[in-house]
């Protein structure tokens, strides 16, 4: 399974953030890099904020696997 | 009486089965000249220190096996004594059998382990890394336990924007290992998950022994998706537990192991903003500190400096002049009256008169001679005189 796309932003964000931190930058660099910051943890933000995702379980019928929307209650019975 | 060697046979076999005893029994000893037929019948002898006994363990026996007997191994069999009539041999019939001594699940358990731990199975090099971020949790369980709603409930809570999808499974009794293998193979061949748990709450070694099947150890070594194994308590090892990517105590903790925490990673985010924001306010600060130390000076600076040098000394000049002028104004209005109080004409005003001869005023009777003409100026004008007398007189 390849990287996400939210796996990546974070990494480079950290990454940005250290190089940020060590200060050997010119001003032009750090400004690009802090403005490419911003525009990562936005984009991270907004994955985090997608909605929430369905819980399903699956049915075997004749004709294969079904997903349908599992609710832990409906397990108790 | 002659009797057939056949039917002799026949008739201590009869002796033998009719034995209860005998048709019902528990034997110990330890197995020797072991070995399964490609029938799936097992022969072997079973010996003490002082005596041995044929035995056979036909397919249908032998499928049930817990464990791979194996020569030396000390083990209780049940069966029956009868006799193989071609041979003349008596023999055990056994119908099960387990190792002596410790129990024979605990001995099947290490047997499988040590197995699965020779071919590579359970290698740590071969483990897979369990994805940071999955968007897909594939859950192996029982769709009825408490494991699955501890997952479902703490994933859900974690990082409720993963998909969560459960492969409903028996996970004790009969087929149970089958099924969970099955699962895993759906997940694998689908690639339906990022990530999979396998688990079931705790009980007993028996209620988890379908995790200690060579069936799912195998299912999950060949499984090109990360498995996280979650079987019973935190003192529970299983064989899946082993032959997984990463082992869980329990089935939260599986959860746990499986999914970030979106509110931690929302937090360290708003942290990663606020260092970059820091150090680069932080550089821009230390530049501006530099900048203002090494201060290259502004040419208007200077020529502000100038101009306020400028400025004072005229002021300075001014005062001097203004203090100077002053000065010579006083003397002036002193000079001036004394000047006033000197003037010829307030002389004149008083009745004096100025004379002159050919415009030399005359100071001395000496000046003049008898006949000479003179002037003689007065406040409002001039009189013309001719001298007529003379005399010489001393003041003082």
């Amino acid at each position: 399974m390849a990287e996400t796309t939210f796996e990546k932003s974070i990494k480079e964000l950290d990454e940005i953030v250290k190089k940020l931190e060590l200060g050997e930058l010119s001003l032009d660099e750090m400004l690009a890099l802090f403005e490419r910051g911003i525009s990562l943890s936005k984009t991270c933000n907004k994955l985090l904020n997608e909605a929430e995702k369905k819980v399903n379980i699956l049915i075997k019928k004749d004709d294969g696997v079904q997903k349908q929307q599992f609710s832990s209650s409906e397990g108790e019975l | 009486m002659t009797v057939s060697v056949t039917a002799l046979n026949r008739y201590i076999k009869t002796m033998l089965e009719n034995d209860n005893r005998l048709s019902a029994i528990a034997v110990s000893g330890e197995l020797s000249n072991f070995k399964c037929h490609t029938s799936g019948h097992c022969y072997m002898t079973l010996k003490d220190e002082k005596s041995a006994i044929r035995a056979v363990m036909f397919k249908s026996s032998a499928d049930r096996l817990r464990f791979r007997p194996e020569n030396g191994m000390k083990v209780i069999v049940t069966g029956r004594v009868s006799v193989y009539e071609r041979d003349g041999q008596y023999q055990l019939y056994i119908s099960a059998m387990q190792p002596d001594g410790v129990g024979a699940l605990f001995a099947a358990f290490e047997q499988l382990k040590e197995q699965l731990t020779k071919e590579g199975v359970f290698d740590s090099e071969k483990k897979k890394a369990i994805p940071k971020f999955p968007d897909t949790i594939g859950v192996i369980t029982s769709p009825t336990g408490a494991a699955v709603r501890d997952i479902v409930n703490v994933i859900t809570r974690r990082y409720p924007i993963a998909e969560v999808v459960i492969y409903p499974v028996l996970v004790q009794g009969d087929g149970a290992a089958q099924q969970i293998a099955e699962a895993i193979d759906f997940f694998d061949v689908e690639n339906a998950a990022d990530v999979l748990i396998i688990g079931r709450g705790g009980g007993s070694i028996e209620e988890l022994w379908a995790f200690n099947e060579e069936a799912v150890a195998r299912a999950i070594y060949r499984c090109s998706i990360p498995i996280i194994s979650a079987v019973g308590h935190e003192t529970d090892f299983t064989i899946s537990d082993f032959a997984a990517d990463l082992r869980a105590p329990t089935p939260s903790a599986a959860a746990e192991l499986a999914v970030p925490s979106r509110e931690e990673l929302i937090e360290q985010l708003r942290q990663n903003y606020r260092r970059a924001y820091f150090s680069v306010s932080k550089t821009i600060k230390n530049n501006k500190e530099i900048l203002s130390r090494f201060s290259i000076k502004n040419p208007l600076d200077t020529i502000n400096q100038h101009r306020i040098l400028t400025d004072n000394t005229v002021r300075h000049m001014n005062n001097a002049v203004l203090t100077n002028f002053e000065t010579k104004s006083k003397q002036l209005a002193v000079a001036a009256a004394a000047l006033s109080a000197l003037s010829p004409l307030k002389v004149l005003e008083r009745g004096y008169g100025v004379a002159q001869k050919q415009q030399k005023v005359i100071r001395s009777v000496t000046q003049v001679s008898l006949g000479d003409e003179i002037s003689l100026t007065l406040s409002d004008g001039k009189i013309l005189c001719g001298v007529t007398d003379k005399k010489e007189e001393r003041h003082g």
